[in-house]
């Protein structure tokens, strides 16, 4: 492999150097020589220097090639500085790599022309000289490219530098500001370069593993590229969110870019629950029906395949794998020994564990990216260059856009002004407050009606379930729904009365939003508590009557000898305990699917039929439906991600209880891509008030995080505090669920790893690691104050600089203007006093002031 | 690949991954595109590199551009000859610039070359008046336009010479937390 790439390399690089001097129609020598001399020069001149002494060293060198040499050196100087002035004409926009650029492209088109020179001269000069110079072309020419194990160790260096330099440049010209022409052509330039001096490196010592490892790296390269590619291949709906971006602005395709970053949590949620514990259980688990937990109840037998039954997650569906209370407690499973019980701890720890990191990663890199974005001394220049949304592609969306800017632009003079004179101060007051008031009854109300629903809820599960109408029995998450479709609406009405910025007003809005939802789902969560207390009462009782019922088992039938098998009785006539994780799961994931329907319910009720009935009825109404007062819906960003944020925590909740929620969620999540982006697209117009979307986006990750916060509490709770029950799931038979893990230290790992566990987790240790941390956190948190001070800090001294400098430049602008009027002044009148003898002094003092004020005005610029 | 006819070699596919932010697949779909603007001008065959530019009447007619208010700006800034006329080469420079990988450097560079209207290198009043009447439709009053113009001036004005120098913007735009969301379009 090696071999063949060095043979590779050098039967290229003669044709390569055959098609350029066919281009360049000169000879192949010539050619050759001043190419390695400018992209020697190219690089930099101390490593030309050091190249030229190392070859003064080792080839025969006259004076007279020094000479040539050093007018060589002094004509590139010259041409330095030309760019320079070049440079000072063209203004500073380009700066830096443009600036070294277009020296690198004016060197090289020198360098050319000196070695032309030098060769004409060496021509009109005597016959022998001619020809030594040419030999010497040569000899540099065969040193540099075929021989170059006659270089010496720090020319090898430099050359590597070199070479790393041209890698380097080929990995950063994506980001240079140049005409993709010209990328185009140093990028094929680098290439050859380095495939040039990469095959001489490799001459010498360690020459295989160089090429080996150039080798390596190459592949890499082509590796990673085609990676990338597939990877971006991978990206699902980019084109959709494209064409919605077009369409309706940034702002509301977040909200979509949000909702496939969600789809990409859960999926990978889903992957963790699904591959190692559902999968496992299903297929190394014992099967259904050979156990009570794995079989449905006779009892329930009967309407255990109904449809009602199964939409509600009861029958044969709360007896799979779906729900907690299907799982054995069996340590290991199957030929692979796989441990179970471990396995869906670890994975249910794992899953939050997971959230959190990416959440938090997600929300570190936003904050990166933004910026230090609050201050607020651009503000018109902001509005300026960044007002506009290049993704824009719709007129509509278009005119909505120039309209919100202009109004932007009327309030920003308006503030600049008048620094807000507010009319009536006390009334606006009063009715904030009347407002918050009016907000928090309704809190207050509609906790209180799914408190009492909730109730109600169990003493109709008390009666048993079938003796009541559909909507007793869906009660609870028909009410939290609808709720959570009203309230904010009312919310809306309530705002108005206060008489925010529209960006307040929906911060406002939002934080409203936020609080119902939550004190719904907390209220929900304590209703679920009473019921789980209830539940375990009912354990108890069922574990005491199935003692006796075992006892009287035996007692009545194998009386005589005790060791005889025991009666088979089929399980699903064995009596069992209630199984309160069960019940949780389930209602989780109804309360998903409820909510999930009503979502898409509103959306086809509320966009679709409402676009339909104005689109058509317009034709036949007294006022314009359009223009007037249904009109189509709008997108609403916010409330959509609030719905998806909440969702999110009812997952993260309840996929303890029920492993089969990511499912679900991910299920949920690509039906509505497809649906809400339908629905967009047909049924909405444009927002009028169009917010930023990256502002907001960490605040959506901030409500996202505190809800995995709030989620995760009240399962950490149950699973900490609360023993699991005796018959069902994974951790039956034990104490509480976490002795899993005491369980397996103790049996699966060498008795001094549990030995050094038990001395780590001792509260001697745990107490000052704890006190530890919290002293880091308190370290990085006043580290970061004072940086954030000082940055503050340096930020008013660089504004003050730049004024002072300001003022400064002005000054000696007007002093230097003045000193120029009094010399031509004083000029005028020695004038007229003396004749033509002082003439030459004044010239030249005027001229000594006027260049004295050209440099302060040049300095000034 | 190779299932279709070829456009681009894989050298020339390589080459322009390294040149600019899109992935093999993107390149290809740009070419597409830009066939898909002047079908008679445009070969299918890119691997000889032919010389044929696009004209700007027809780029800014795209459904990417044809709402921006600054499309001539951006397609003449990007254009070699000033005048608007897109090879391939500049087409493809465009749009890397504008994808949402580019860096907020290089997006401020070509940035402030599109704000430039009259190309002297400083944003003076002039091309803030331009800027903002081409943002707001010319809704603003005259005086509120000379308002808006001196704020901005005297917000972003280091050196004091009442025009924008490149620093200036850069030191400007660097700190804009909606550059660059705003400034991107996807291809």
């Amino acid at each position: 492999m090696v071999e063949k790439f060095f043979q590779d390399h050098e039967r290229k690089m003669p044709r390569d150097s055959l098609i350029t001097s066919e281009n360049d129609k000169r000879s192949k020598r010539k050619r050759a020589k001043s190419k390695q001399e400018t992209s020697r020069r190219e690089n930099n001149e101390e490593e030309e220097a050091q190249l030229t002494g190392g070859k003064g060293t080792k080839a025969r060198k006259d004076i007279r090639n020094e000479k040539t040499r050093r007018m060589e050196k002094e004509e590139v100087r010259e041409v330095d500085e030309n760019i320079d002035e070049g440079k000072k004409k063209q203004g500073s926009t380009k700066k830096g790599e443009k600036k070294e650029d277009g020296g690198k492209q004016l060197v090289k088109e020198k360098a050319r022309d000196i070695k032309k020179k030098k060769h004409k001269k060496a021509e009109t000069s005597s016959e022998p000289e001619t020809s030594e110079e040419d030999d010497d072309e040569e000899e540099d020419n065969d040193k540099d490219v075929v021989r170059p194990e006659c270089l010496s160790p720090e020319e090898l260096e430099k050359l590597k530098e070199a070479v790393d330099e041209r890698k380097k440049l080929i990995q950063s010209l994506r980001g240079k500001p140049w005409p993709m022409k010209k990328k185009l052509v140093t990028l094929r330039e680098s290439q050859e370069f380095v495939e040039k001096y990469e095959g001489a490196l490799g001459k010498g010592k360690g020459r295989k593993l160089y090429a080996y490892k150039v080798l390596m790296t190459k592949k890499w390269m082509k590796f990673q590229r085609d990676f990338e590619n597939f990877k971006t291949a991978c990206i699902p709906w980019e084109m959709k969110i494209k064409e919605i971006e077009s369409h309706f602005g940034s702002s509301v395709a977040s909200y979509f870019i949000f909702l496939r970053w969600m789809y990409g949590i859960n999926m990978i949620l889903f992957g963790l629950t699904f591959g190692l514990v559902m999968v496992p259980e299903a297929l190394m688990g014992r099967p259904y029906g050979s156990m009570p937990r794995k079989t449905v109840p006779r009892a329930e037998e009967a309407s255990a395949m109904d449809f009602a039954v199964l939409w509600d997650f009861g029958g044969y569906a709360q007896y799979s794998v779906l729900f907690y209370g299907y799982y054995n407690n069996q340590r290991t499973v199957g030929w692979l020994k796989f441990r179970m019980p471990l396995s869906y701890f670890l994975v249910g720890v794992g899953t939050v564990a997971y959230s959190y990191m990416v959440v938090i990663r997600t929300m570190a890199r936003n904050a990166n990216e933004s910026g230090v974005g609050d201050d607020n001394s651009f503000n018109f220049s902001w509005k300026m260059f960044t007002s506009w949304d290049y993704l824009i592609g719709n007129a509509e969306t278009a005119d909505n856009k120039f309209a919100s800017i202009t109004t932007s632009f009327k309030e920003a003079i308006l503030e600049e002004q008048e620094n807000h004179k507010d009319d009536n101060i006390h009334l606006t007051r009063f009715l904030r407050v009347l407002a918050n008031f009016l907000v928090l009854c309704c809190l207050a109300g509609s906790g209180y009606l799914i408190y009492f629903v909730v109730r109600r809820s169990q003493k109709f599960a008390l009666d048993g379930l079938e003796n009541h109408t559909w909507w007793e029995r869906n009660e609870v998450n028909m009410v939290m729904s609808l709720l959570g479709m009203f309230c904010p609406m009312l919310f809306d009405v309530i705002s108005t009365l206060e008489n925010y910025h529209p960006r307040v007003a929906l911060q406002w809005q939002l934080g409203r939003i936020f609080a119902l939802f939550l004190g719904n789902l907390y209220t929900f969560i304590i209703a679920l508590m009473d019921e789980i207390n209830l539940k375990r009462k009912e354990e108890k009782v069922v574990k005491f009557n199935i003692t006796m019922w075992e006892a009287s088992l035996y007692n009545g039938t194998v009386l005589e000898n005790s060791t005889a098998p025991p009666v088979t009785i089929h399980p699903a006539d064995v009596p069992r305990g209630p199984c309160w994780e069960t019940m949780v799961g389930q209602e989780f994931v109804r309360l998903i699917i409820s909510d999930t329907m009503t979502t898409y319910i509103t959306l086809l009720i509320g966009d679709f039929l409402r676009a339909v009935l104005v689109r058509f009825l317009n034709y036949c109404w007294c006022w314009d439906l359009e223009a007037g007062f249904p009109s189509y819906s709008e997108f609403d960003v916010s409330g959509n991600v609030l719905g998806l944020i909440f969702n999110q925590g009812m997952i993260w909740m309840g996929s303890f209880y029920a492993p089969c929620l990511p499912a679900l969620n991910v299920i949920r999540l690509h039906v509505s891509m497809y649906l809400q982006c339908w629905a967009v697209m047909c049924c909405n117009v444009p927002q009028e008030r169009v917010f930023k979307a990256s502002g907001s986006n960490n605040f959506y990750m901030a409500m996202l995080l505190v809800i995995l916060f709030l989620s995760t509490l009240p399962a950490i709770y149950t699973i900490v505090s609360i023993p699991p029950s005796f018959d069902c799931g994974p951790f039956s038979g034990k104490n509480r669920m976490f002795d899993v893990i005491h369980e397996t230290l103790e049996s699966d790992f060498p008795p001094w790893f549990s030995k050094v566990f038990s001395y780590a987790s001792n509260p001697g240790l745990v107490l000052p690691f704890i006190l530890l941390m919290v002293l880091a956190i308190y370290y990085l948190q006043s580290t970061s104050k004072s940086y954030r001070e000082a940055n503050v800090e340096l930020k008013k001294k660089l504004q003050m600089q730049n004024e002072e400098n300001k003022r400064k430049n002005k000054r000696a602008a007007l002093k230097a203007q003045m000193d120029l009027e009094e010399a031509r002044k004083t000029a005028q009148e020695q004038q007229r006093n003396n004749n033509a003898s002082v003439q030459d002094q004044e010239v030249y003092c005027v001229s000594e002031l006027s260049d004295s004020w050209m440099k302060m005005r040049l300095s000034r610029k | 690949m190779g299932n279709k006819q070829t456009i681009f070699t894989d050298e020339q596919l390589d080459a322009y991954q390294d040149c600019t932010f899109f992935t093999r697949k993107e390149i290809l779909r740009l070419h597409g595109r830009y066939h898909e603007l002047a079908p008679h001008l445009v070969p299918m065959d890119y691997t000889n590199e032919p010389d044929c530019k696009i004209p700007l009447a027809l780029i800014v007619n795209m459904p990417e551009l044809k709402e921006n208010p600054f499309r001539n700006r951006i397609v003449e800034s990007f254009s070699e000859d000033g005048m608007g006329n897109l090879s391939f080469n500049e087409f493809v420079d465009m749009f890397s610039v504008l994808s949402e990988m580019a860096p907020r450097e290089l997006k401020a560079i070509y940035a402030f070359k599109i704000y430039d209207f009259n190309v002297d290198n400083y944003l003076c009043k002039e091309d803030l008046e331009k800027t903002l009447n081409k943002l707001t439709k010319e809704e603003l009053t005259p005086e509120e336009v000379e308002l808006v113009c001196e704020k901005t001036i005297e917000e972003a004005d280091l050196d004091g010479d009442h025009k924008l120098s490149f620093a200036d913007f850069e030191n400007m735009i660097s700190r804009a937390p909606d550059f660059l969301s705003t400034f991107h379009i996807r291809i």
